[in-house]
């Protein structure tokens, strides 16, 4: 099982290390390093590294690596997943995840740690749970704690863990009791130079947060649920009745949680709300290139295209970017070559476009590779899908709650080719 | 003003004291000695702060120890937070303090009948964590007691205190009953419970492979799958992977697993995923393939896999690797999913190199054009890596699937035209591969490949060039000329690029010998003569003589058809796939690897096959395949650079490695060397009516009679093919057979055996001393990237010593040596690795003794003393050759007795004898007789007749050949005559220079 846990910043420094069972010195972070030095990015370090004696599992995450030993046979799998619900734990209790913050609360990290595992067995690993266990910490909280003497340790058992329910605690009460479901899409493509698609694809989730006293029974069922190719379920979903009615059944976490995620793979529904005119060009035996990018709506259903970000990997030859936006601002980083333009709504009847020159290196070749445009939007009130939630019940308590639901379609990987 | 400045100053502090992040700041000294103060502090408040401080500086790696009985003081508090950071100090410095740790005891147990379950679970919990033996005694009652605790909380932690107590001290366990308790638990009412004792069975179970932990029936099956639908995530995993190892007994029961097992690809954890589509994978081949079942599971399958594609990269990765094994196995699941394989451009390299690898298993006819016209976008991104591997998919795509040769071909000469030139140098390598699937097909595209010619300076590219030219010479007008530029630098070319030219010229001559004869005689020398590459030089004489000899079997030989080549070339081996397949999730199916690599120390891992349907009913899994299994586990074919030795030569002239046992007692099939030294000597000691004088030595490797004669199996292995290699085990796994497997009258030591012969019977002989030629350089520094090798060899108490010093002319540091030697004609091999303990720096130089022994294997060499050595270090390897005295191999019984010389000499046939003459010696014959005494040269007999002193000499060579020698040496004349009588003649020229330095030194 998970043997050690070592938190390393961008610099490289081990600023956390926790061991469940014996110690492992942290000298088996070298081999670590070593893979660091030689992935070019530091997203491309593999992310299972063999060492002679141990295993070393990482994610990169907020520009921390938190990097696993084992040391037998252990999914690998189940241990990103572990350290994935760390990162998730991190920052819902100190709200960002970052080494300050872990600095700022290395006892209550240290204690988290040590309910999450147990010899390297997960223990708690329920948000819902953890903070019966451990009280996140708040300025108040610490600012009596520090004069009462008080402790953000519960007293009280964990029943959580023991009940049917397990994700729900017990004895939850609330003046308003309301459900907020958000309904949110990223839409996966890859488009061609010419603009047909070549890959599209949905990436759905339901992401929900209840406030309702007692241990209400929700269900709630779609419009069109055919849609859905596939489904991971929070634990609480009752996998029976969806498979018999398409219906949603289930006993509410208490506060945020992810219900449903899902995934739409049939290219004819995937609808690609804008499209992309461009012309990137170099002429031999010029320093001189073209750059001309227009954007347009294409499937919206009439709602609006926002918070739109552009961004391009320019080719290494290109020294500077002469650009001129028709809206928005777009800024050129010499280093990186990174080109990123700030586009903002699109106005359907006055298309926002970035037009100008790129001058490269005196002498330099013309650039073999092509750059592959990345687009970042959103579209609010609209599941690009066409998914529709048709109703939310509330059985096993009495009082009326507030219900409400919101769509959103955002660009996941959305990259066009030029 | 100043007032204001303070109170503003100690604002400041109360708001730093907001945070743990203070805890880092107290560097000062005296700290320990202050935290101590504050740790037997009256106050509460101050104990627990004074405890965070000392957490906080644990876990930055401080050594806070030296508080740890302050620290223990403060358990006994009912203050929750203040016990678990008590808790958590002594679990992680327990160990260098054990007899602390025991203070603890007492509160541990208490702890563990306290009224709160939290409290009991906890100290049962933190108990197991204290890796101290003594504590451990105290631990099994309480632990006892707490896995028959009412409370479901309380058991299911002392399931995982099981596991913890078990690895402190595996047989306290067993002896106090708790695995039986454990099994117990599998069937609490409570899932959790269950859960967590099948993960502390599954932990124990891998350092007991046989011991049956997990006896899985019906009923325990049926209760996991209960169990399975109630328990968290982590609980599901380890039921999952439980699941696995069971084998139903038939396709019902397999059947209604798979039922009740497909609702956990749902789920949100990934790893649950995974491990579901293992069980399922396994299950699956139980079930009749005509079942309406099996489609719907083959099809439900698909969108979880395609999920875990959308996840995070590093759960890609692990996803993409099982993947490959499950399209190699069942590719009908993903056969419609290629879509999803396509690259992000900001994916991260990992995950698009094995994108890449599954977009090939995948390609068929029906997608290709989708495939390709991917690829080719690929190959015009910025990543080298990624592009190269690009460019080997669309070779690869082209031998897949053939309809779309023509196709791939006209994209690899349209990314040729793009002159980025690792791309072109990738290109044409692929290309080769494709003229070798179609012959005759694409040839037309052969004038466009030789435009990019000069631009080629990758050794791949280059040989695959210098292939295309020599395979197709006949089409190429200027074959001749485009092979002789190659020529000009040859030596500065890598092996590779030499071996492929001496070929393609070879090539070349054959199909056009008029013209070329220049060429190839030109390449023969460069490749024979003035190389020092034993691998050039064998195939290069190889053709030599096959030209030489017979010109029409050359041409059958070099210009045969060549076999195709397969249409998948890394397809995991079916085995080990299937093995893989039941390890679907672990680091197993990550590395593609046998699970038996991943446990350390492991003796043993049940080795799972699938089992298929046509055995259902049957279970076919016997539980005690355990520890047998693993030397059962299939030879791994890992291609080494030493495989460069098992070159033409050796491949050609030795019987496949995989046949059977090695050939028997016959004579004949021993190796061609050994029989023209050996083989005459049959007769020798047949004949004689006394054996020669073998004292004690009967089972020592130099026993007097021919090996072959021996009624034990035959000693030379001819398996062995490159001779073991000293030194590195990881490239020793690559060759013919270990020691071990040497017959029983080899294993003797050999060293021990001589020592012994030599005080026995030795004696005054060696009071001359050996002649030890001076060491002469080897390998010159120029030609070895630095390293500059100079020896000899010596032969002392018995043993064969090839001292070597080691000069380090880089400018790095060297280190990892290793020495092999190729086949030669006495068998010398080293009788241990090179013993070179530390690097060598720059300018450094180091002195090696390297003992050899004469049983490996052999080849008659040209010159019959000739040795080819290869070093190996950091840096490359490196091949020498160099030449030993042959007295290294005279034995020191090597004194006939008179009788048995006279009738050998007259036995020995006249065309046998050599006569030789040594010039300019001024040693009487009694000086010259101690003299060769000490090279084991042996005077048996003198005559002395008219004024010539006649000595009658013998000596025995390693392989049991005797050579008698007749040494006339007249008073006046510096001129002797020798003459040498052998059975084989062939080692007379090499006697007779022995003679000549040993008694002009």
């Amino acid at each position: 099982m998970i043997h050690s846990l070592f938190l390393i910043n961008s610099s490289g420094d081990i600023f956390l290390e926790k061991h469940w069972k014996s110690v492992v010195s942290r000298s088996v972070c070298d081999y670590f390093f070593e893979a660091q030095e030689r992935a070019t990015e530091p997203e491309n370090v593999p992310p299972v590294i063999p060492t002679p004696h141990h295993y070393l599992i990482s994610v990169l995450r907020h520009r921390i690596y938190f990097v696993a030993v084992i040391q037998s046979e252990v999914p690998p799998l189940f241990v990103i997943e572990f350290l994935h619900r760390v990162v998730d734990t991190f920052q819902d209790y100190f709200g960002v995840c970052t080494e300050a913050a872990i600095k700022d609360n290395v006892v209550v990290v240290y204690e988290l740690l040590e309910e999450m595992l147990d010899n390297g067995f997960p223990l708690a690993t329920e948000s819902n749970i953890l903070k019966e266990l451990i009280k996140p910490p708040t300025i108040l909280r610490t600012m009596v704690n520090t004069i009462t003497g008080s402790t953000n340790v519960g007293e009280q058992l964990p029943t959580g863990q023991l009940s049917v329910v397990p994700w729900r605690r017990t004895g939850v009460k609330y003046t308003n009791n309301e459900a907020y479901f958000d309904v949110v899409e990223e839409i996966d493509a890859i488009i061609d130079k010419s603009g047909s698609t070549i890959t599209a694809e949905i990436q759905g989730v339901i992401d929900a947060c209840v406030k309702l006293t007692g241990m209400p029974d929700l269900t709630l069922s779609f419009m069109n649920p055919r849609l859905l190719d596939d489904v991971s379920f929070h634990p609480c979903v009752r996998f029976k009745r969806w498979e018999a009615e398409r219906i949603l059944s289930f006993i509410p976490p208490d506060g945020n949680f992810r219900l449903l995620s899902y995934h739409v793979s049939s290219q004819n529904l995937v609808a690609i709300p804008v499209y992309v005119k461009h012309n990137i060009s170099f002429r031999e035996g010029s320093s001189q290139g073209r750059f001309d990018l227009t954007l347009g709506p294409k499937q919206t259903m009439g709602k609006s295209v926002e918070a739109v970000l552009v961004s391009s990997q320019l080719p290494r030859g290109v020294l500077t970017a002469n650009l001129n936006p028709s809206q928005g601002t777009y800024t050129f980083d010499p280093v990186t070559k990174m080109l990123t333009w700030d586009v903002g709504k699109i106005n359907p009847q006055k298309l926002p476009s970035l037009k100008g020159t790129m001058s490269l290196q005196a002498g330099a070749s013309k650039p073999d590779e092509n750059p592959t445009i990345n687009i970042q939007l959103k579209i609010q009130q609209m599941a690009i899908s066409g998914l529709k939630v048709n109703r939310l019940d509330m059985y096993g308590e009495k009082y009326k709650p507030f219900k409400g639901i919101k769509y959103m379609t955002k660009a996941g990987k959305f990259q066009v080719r030029t | 003003m100043q007032e204001w400045a303070n109170q503003l100053c100690e604002n400041r502090q109360f708001g730093s004291k907001m945070t743990d992040s203070k805890y880092f700041t107290t560097t000062k000294k005296g700290e320990i000695f202050e935290l101590k103060a504050e740790l037997n502090s009256d106050k509460k408040e101050k104990k627990k702060e004074a405890v965070k401080k000392v957490i906080a500086s644990m876990t930055v790696g401080k050594d806070v120890s030296a508080l740890f009985p302050d620290v223990v003081n403060c358990m006994q508090t009912d203050n929750l937070e203040l016990k678990k950071l008590v808790y958590l100090y002594l679990m992680n410095y327990a160990k260098s303090q054990p007899d602390m740790a025991i203070m603890a005891v007492n509160t541990f147990v208490k702890d563990c009948e306290d009224l709160n379950p939290l409290i009991r679970a906890l100290a049962v919990r933190t108990m197991g964590c204290i890796r101290v033996d003594k504590i451990t005694e105290y631990l099994c009652e309480p632990l006892r007691k707490c896995l028959k605790d009412e409370d479901p909380y309380v058991r299911k932690t002392a399931a995982v205190c099981v596991a913890k107590l078990h690895d402190i001290n595996a047989q306290l366990v067993e002896d106090q009953g708790f695995l039986d308790t454990l099994k117990d638990l599998i069937s609490d009412s409570n899932p959790m419970v269950v859960a967590n004792a099948v993960a502390a069975l599954s932990e124990i179970a891998e350092s007991h492979p046989n011991s049956n932990l997990l006896d899985l029936n019906p009923q325990t099956i049926n209760k996991l799958l209960t169990a399975l639908n109630e328990c968290t995530e982590w609980g599901q995993i380890f039921i999952l992977d439980c699941l696995a190892n069971y084998s139903p007994r038939d396709d019902r029961e397999s059947q209604s697993i798979c039922e009740r097992v497909t609702p956990r690809l749902s789920h949100a954890n990934s790893a649950v995923v995974l491990s579901a589509v293992k069980v399922l994978m396994k299950f699956m081949e139980m079930l009749p393939k005509d079942l309406d079942y099996y489609g719907t599971l083959l099809k439900k399958l698909a969108p979880p896999l395609v999920t875990l594609l959308s996840a995070e990269p590093e759960l890609q990765y692990v996803a993409l690797r099982n993947i490959n094994l499950i399209v190699q196995r069942r590719p009908e699941i993903l056969k419609h999913e290629m879509k999803v394989f396509f690259v992000k451009y900001n994916d991260p390299i990992y995950v698009k190199l094995e994108k890449l690898d599954i977009m090939i298993r995948l390609a068929s006819q029906a997608n290709i054009a989708q495939v390709l016209a991917e690829l080719k976008e690929y190959a015009t991104e910025v990543d080298v890596d990624f592009v190269r591997k690009a460019v080997r998919a669309i070779g690869r795509c082209a031998i897949k699937v053939e309809q779309s040769a023509e196709r791939c071909v006209s994209t690899l000469l349209d990314l040729i035209q793009t002159k980025v030139n690792y791309v072109v140098q990738e290109a044409i390598v692929v290309i080769k591969d494709i003229f070798r699937k179609y012959p005759n097909k694409y040839e037309s595209v052969i004038a466009t490949l030789c435009e990019h010619l000069e631009s080629l300076d990758e050794p791949e590219a280059r040989a695959a060039m210098i292939w295309i030219v020599g395979e197709y010479a006949e089409r190429i007008d200027n074959a001749d000329e485009l092979l002789e530029s190659f020529l000009e630098g040859f030596h500065d070319e890598s092996t590779q690029v030499q071996l492929q030219l001496l070929t393609a010229i070879v090539k070349l001559f054959l199909k056009k010998p008029t013209e070329t004869q220049e060429l190839v005689q030109q390449v023969l020398s460069l490749a024979t003569q003035d190389s020092d590459n034993p691998d050039l030089r064998d195939r290069g004489y190889i053709y030599w003589r096959l030209l030489s000899t017979d010109p029409v079997a050359a041409k059958e030989v070099v210009l045969a058809e060549k076999p195709l080549i397969s249409e998948e070339t890394d397809l995991i081996e079916p085995t080990l796939l299937e093995e893989l397949i039941c390890h679907i999730g672990t680091l197993a199916s990550v590395y593609h690897k046998p699970p038996s690599a991943f446990v350390e120390g492991s003796r043993g891992v049940q080795h799972k096959r699938l089992t298929s349907s046509a055995g259902s009913g049957e279970s076919v899994e016997s539980p005690d395949t355990g520890s047998a299994a693993v030397s059962e586990a299939p030879p791994t074919v890992i291609p080494s650079q030493g495989d460069l030795l098992g070159d033409l030569l050796n491949l050609d002239l030795t019987p496949p490695t995989s046949t059977g046992p090695p050939p028997t007692t016959a004579p004949g099939m021993q190796l061609g060397a050994m029989d023209l030294l050996g083989g005459g000597l049959d007769s020798l000691i047949g004949d004689e009516s006394e054996p020669p004088p073998i004292p004690l030595r009967t089972d020592t490797p130099q026993s007097p009679q021919p090996p072959h004669q021996s009624p034990s199996p035959p000693h030379y292995s001819p398996t062995e093919l490159g001779g073991d290699i000293g030194g590195s085990p990881a490239m020793g796994t690559g060759f013919g057979a270990p020691p071990a497997a040497m017959p029983a009258s080899f294993n003797a030591p050999i060293s021990g055996g001589l020592d012994d012969l030599f005080d026995l019977g030795g004696g005054g002989g060696l009071t001359m001393g050996t002649y030890i030629p001076p060491k002469s350089v080897w390998l010159p520094a120029m030609k070895a990237k630095g390293l500059e090798i100079s020896g000899t060899f010596v032969r002392r108490s018995g043993v064969i010593q090839m001292e070597m010093t080691l000069n380090n002319k880089a400018m790095s540091v060297m280190s990892d040596f290793a020495i092999q030697f190729n086949r030669n004609s006495f068998g010398l091999a080293p009788a241990g690795p090179l013993q070179i303990l530390t690097p060598i720096s720059p300018n450094q130089s180091i002195e090696a003794a390297l003992p050899l022994s004469t049983v490996g294997p052999v080849m008659k060499m040209e010159p019959l003393n000739n040795l080819q050595v290869a070093v190996k270090n950091n840096i490359d390897v490196f091949y020498f050759s160099c030449q030993y005295p042959i007295s290294m191999l005279f034995l020191e019984d090597g004194k006939m007795e008179r009788q048995v010389f006279l009738a050998t000499w007259k036995d020995i046939p006249n065309e046998n004898e050599s006569q030789f003459q040594i010039k300019d010696c001024h040693l009487n014959s009694d000086a010259a007789s101690n003299k060769l005494q000490g090279s084991n040269i042996f005077t048996i007999a003198k005559r002395t007749v008219e004024g010539q002193d006649m000595l009658y000499q013998s000596m025995k060579l390693t392989n049991g050949i005797w050579v008698l020698a007749e040494l006339r040496v007249q008073a006046g004349n510096p001129n002797y005559t020798i003459s040498l009588k052998c059975r084989a003649p062939e080692v007379s020229q090499c006697v007779f220079q022995n003679y000549e330095t040993v008694l002009k030194n």
